[in-house]
């Protein structure tokens, strides 16, 4: 059989099918049943890499009747936009089960078949084309992600499940009732009922006033997941007690349903609202605050884990600029940093959790010196670190100067301002790298350290290659990206990609080897 | 098939299901008056209480089959797909209580078999109750269901805070049953008619009158008191906390579900022409999903936090009631389905960690459940969720079912405040999974003897698969109640001349 549109339900089935395969093979056993089954997962998901047509419309679609009563289908399809976020998916989960290897040792069957199960949700999310479909898998992926931090958490981590359940259960609430309204004024329009995001999309049709609440409730259940400033409360609580994986995980990709909801529901459904005058100003100016004030809050943190988290605030501030400055090279941008900061900061928390379990302290103070005890550690931490920054050669530096570059056309005050931010990166992060690898070795606790290990360094080793990858050649993810980039601006905004360079032969990526 | 009332035949086919349930009520009231001394004789009535209910669900289902219709307009007893599809639910929340009430009677030591008797004729009453068509027929259903859960809410007599339920329930309950025959008298003296196809006809020719208007706001009273609507809800904790728990179930299921056919019933065919009770109504629901999620949010007790969370799943069926239609009323029969299954599930659970009464488990003793009791904590897990309204169960689809309803009828901010009031029961049903799954075990031994028999165990895998499967696959089901919802508003093509002579005032 030919590589076609059974590859999707493939890889939403088989996570499923191997969660439950893992729950009931020896609890020795499951961590390499895991392993085994997100390896399999990844290797079915990387040919879509070259199977992929660089093109506008949805690939690989398959639309079968599931409730035919109310017009829902089983719709799911990949674009520009999803791919490389299902790749995401598939390409941290095994690194998340390698990572986790020494680090969960109670009820081990429970948490990798969890984190099996998350992946359908996750991928569920990205390539769902039908709303009811949707939102059953965002609210789905919301349990395993819950019991993840709640079972095997921190000190603290009851009071972080719950919060990080109440937050996201709140927003995807009232977009239920936003979709049940949209899928009711539709079908009353057109006659025909259907929560299929092609129908709806070109039939919504004029919404007048009602327009603003429904977008005001897709904007709310994105922007809490996203977490945009003020609503970014949970994200600090969720990541400092969720075990590694879960960390990554969150940061990886959970983070991104958020930016993702915006670019495939929000934007285009409403684009009256979203590109209000007003409307537009408050957004941009939450995301610049977020990277701020992101930003100044990681700088006083004592916390590693926190400092981290509060920087993840702050990246996917860039990215709800870029998806607001609406122009290609700032969209194609967002879309990079999404996928940049999966790496970076999962490389981040990855790292953090190996030197957690050695130690048992996530506290910046408890460490010093660390650069001559495990220099493998170190060293790979300061490429993480400076990839997190930024540094032209990273992939940090490729999307978040995308995103600058693009939104300075529509926002130039603002996106000056934002560039702050990127200095407020450095100063966070290169004080605690400062602080963790190079002052003098104060604690004696620090001078049997270990270096990583082989399995640590199967774990980093894929993540910096992508660093690297995407820092000095990013062609092939923007060549991919470009198509439903440029439709999804014209889809909003028509005639808004007029006049812009196609990107793939601009010399963005030479450029960072000045 | 075509039943003509006045034709005997036909009048008794018409009551079939409640004949032979009549019947054997009557034969296990004789079998019971001869055995019920052993623990044995316990189980052989509990077993003619299930034959008892599969035949009736047959006598259904045949009449159901040969799509039977009753001829003319004024019937005491409507017979369409709305009243089939009720029945069963009732029947199943019946079934499932006895199957959990087996072991629960031997190891509370309530050997007293009359119990099945009486469960069997509370649910009769529930039957007649969701089949009327006149406001007398209902209000003799209602009265035949609440005696008999009045005695079994008291029916763990040595206890005291059954007989305090029991005489509370009694007290509150004939006050209720006041209300509802004032509102019975007044709407008769308005219509002269205690047919609701007759007052329905009336109402449209004739408009609403001062005196009917506080008729139907008596009758709304009468049922708020008996689903425990907020306001009428305060006899509620107190009864579902003091009543032996498979009652509780019941009275949560079965007893909340006949109030409720027969309330869209009498609002959809009675009172279709006086559009005040939608606003009534509306009140009703949103204070009654506010109230109930808030005062649940209070409770320490798993049993009383579930008698609170019934409260508010009463103010999400209001929202279906509220939003009238035939998409109103099939919400309700798919939310019937899926709360009667989840509810009962739950004390099904609950009745497994409790002893005397389970009113002193608190949510924090299942701590450590799910390492001792994988399967039931699972079970416990997947009917949290599904009270919850979590996608990938039949509570959501009932949910969603509502909010379709509530919306398709211009009800937005109910169902806002609908799904608003969901995000705060997350606050009372997150800590149950947590206690199970995310706390230790407080002592080694705290869940050696939380246990069920199998018959238990049986129902709250048919509750468990039930609620998945429909969570996943509910086509079936909306099809039932897609049809049955439609059944309880034929259009009436009634000439005045059918109508009795309108009283002179």
């Amino acid at each position: 059989m030919s590589y076609g549109p059974w590859v999707i339900t493939l890889l939403l089935t088989w996570p499923l099918l191997s969660g439950l395969i893992v729950l009931f093979v020896p609890t020795r056993l499951a961590k390499q049943v895991a392993l085994a089954a997100s390896l399999i997962e990844f290797a079915i998901s990387v040919p879509l890499w070259w199977a992929f047509v660089p093109s506008g419309g949805m690939q690989f679609m398959v639309d079968l009747p599931w409730i035919p009563a109310w017009g829902i289908h089983y719709t799911v399809g990949l674009d520009g936009i999803s791919l490389f976020l299902v790749l995401l998916t598939t390409f941290l989960m095994p690194l998340s089960v390698l990572g986790s290897w020494s680090y969960i040792t109670k009820r081990e069957n429970g948490f990798y078949a969890l984190l099996l199960v998350l992946t359908t949700g996750m991928i569920g999310v990205f390539v769902s084309l039908d709303l009811f479909l949707f939102y059953v898998m965002w609210e789905v992926m919301l349990i395993p992600m819950y019991f993840i931090i709640g079972v095997w958490g921190g000190e603290n981590r009851l009071y972080a499940a719950i919060k990080f359940f109440i937050y996201t259960f709140f927003g995807s609430l009232l977009m239920l009732v936003a979709i049940l309204v949209l899928y009711l004024h539709t079908g009353r329009a057109t006659g025909i009922y259907s929560f299929s995001y092609a129908h709806l999309l070109t039939q919504i049709g004029t919404l007048g006033p009602a327009a603003w609440w429904l977008f005001a409730a897709f904007f709310l259940a994105f922007a809490i997941k996203v977490p945009l400033f003020p609503l970014h409360t949970w994200l600090p609580d969720a990541h400092v007690e969720a075990p590694t994986a879960g960390s990554v995980i969150l940061a990886g990709i959970l983070l991104k349903m958020g930016t993702y909801g915006f670019l495939r529901f929000a934007v285009p459904f409403f684009p009256g609202v979203a590109l209000n005058q007003v409307v537009q100003l408050v957004i941009v100016g939450l995301a610049l605050i977020g990277i701020i004030y992101g930003g100044l809050v990681a700088m006083v943190q004592p916390d590693f884990k926190k400092l981290i988290a509060y920087s993840s605030v702050a990246h996917l501030g860039f990215v709800v600029l870029g998806i607001w400055a609406l122009t290609l090279q700032s969209v194609q941008g967002a879309l990079l940093v999404m996928i940049n900061h999966g790496i970076s900061t999962g490389a981040l928390f990855f790292l953090v959790g190996m030197i957690y379990e050695r130690r048992h302290s996530r506290l910046i103070a408890a460490y010093g010196g660390l650069a001559r005890v495990v220099p493998l550690f170190s060293a790979i931490l300061t490429v993480v670190s400076l990839s997190s920054i930024a540094l032209p050669g990273t992939n940090g530096f490729v999307g978040e100067f995308l995103v600058l570059l693009g939104s300075f056309r529509t926002y130039p005050v603002i996106t000056a301002l934002a560039t702050t931010g990127v200095i407020v990166a450095a100063m966070y992060l290169l004080t605690a790298l400062q602080r963790v690898i190079y002052n003098p070795l104060t604690h004696h606790e620090n001078e049997k350290l270990t270096d990583l290990s082989a399995r640590e360094l199967a774990v980093l080793v894929p993540l910096l290659v992508c660093i690297l990858w995407l820092g000095i050649y990013p062609k092939p993810f923007l060549r991919r990206m470009e198509p439903s980039a440029r439709q999804l601006i014209e889809q909003v905004r028509p005639g808004g990609t007029q006049g812009e360079p196609p990107f793939v032969t601009a010399n963005e990526g030479g450029g960072s080897q000045q | 098939m075509r039943l003509d009332p006045s034709v005997y035949r036909d009048l008794l086919l018409s009551i079939l299901p409640e004949l032979v349930m009549t019947g054997w009520a009557l034969v296990l009231l004789l079998f019971v008056a001869w055995r019920h001394k052993t623990t044995r004789d316990l189980r052989i009535a509990g077993w003619l209480t299930l034959a008892a209910l599969a035949s009736t669900a047959i006598a259904i289902w045949w009449l159901w089959w040969n799509h039977t219709e009753i001829e003319g307009l004024a019937a005491m007893i409507a017979a369409d797909d709305f009243r089939w599809v009720a029945d069963w639910v009732l029947l199943g929340g019946a079934a499932l209580t006895v199957l959990i009430s087996f072991f629960y009677l031997e190891r509370e030591q309530l050997l007293a078999p009359e119990y099945y008797v009486l469960l069997l004729l509370a649910t009769l009453g529930a039957m007649v109750m969701a089949a009327g068509s006149d406001l007398m027929v209902i209000f003799l259903g209602l009265e035949l269901m609440s005696v008999a859960v009045y005695v079994l809410a008291g029916f763990d007599r040595r206890r005291a805070r059954s007989a305090e339920a029991a005489l509370k329930y009694f007290l509150l309950g004939a006050f209720a049953s006041g209300f509802l025959l004032y509102g019975i008298a007044l709407v008769y003296g308005a219509t002269a008619t205690t047919n609701l196809a007759l007052i329905g006809a009336q109402v449209s020719i004739g408009g609403s009158s001062i005196m009917l208007l506080i008729g139907l706001a008596l009758l709304i009273v009468g049922f708020g008191f008996k689903v425990a609507a907020v306001p009428f809800h305060m006899w509620a904790p107190d009864v579902y906390d003091g009543a032996p728990t498979p009652v509780t179930a019941f009275m949560a299921t079965a007893v909340k579900a006949a109030a409720f056919a027969a309330l869209l019933r009498l609002l959809n065919s009675a009172f279709a022409g006086v559009p005040a009770w939608h606003d009534i109504l509306w009140w009703l629901a949103a204070i009654t999903m506010v109230g109930g999620n808030l005062f649940a949010l209070g409770q320490r007790s798993l049993k009383r936090m579930l008698a609170y969370s019934s409260v508010a799943h009463a103010g999400y069926l209001l929202v279906a009631v509220t939003s009238g239609g035939p998409e109103g009323s099939s919400a309700f029969l798919v939310y019937a389905v899926a709360y009667t299954m989840m509810s009962l599930g739950a004390f099904a659970v609950l009745s497994a960690k409790g002893r005397g009464g389970e009113s002193d488990v608190l949510i924090d003793d299942l701590a450590g459940l799910a390492g001792k009791r994988p399967w039931l904590a699972f079970a416990m897990a997947v009917c949290m969720l599904s009270l919850l309204g979590f996608p990938g169960t039949a509570g959501f689809i009932g949910k969603w079912y509502i909010l379709i309803a509530a919306t398709s009828a211009g009800q937005d901010i109910l169902a806002a405040i609908l799904v608003l009031t969901s995000v705060v029961s997350a606050g009372y049903y997150l800590p149950v999974i947590m206690a199970m799954y995310m706390k230790p075990e407080p002592i080694e031994a705290a869940h050696v003897d939380v246990l069920l028999d199998r018959w238990a165990r049986a129902a709250v895998t048919a509750v468990v698969v039930g609620l998945l499967l429909f969570g996943v696959w509910p086509n079936r089901l909306f099809e039932l109640a897609r049809t049955a919802g439609a059944s309880i508003q034929r259009p009436t093509t009634t000439t005045t001349t059918a109508l009795p002579p309108t009283p002179t005032h």
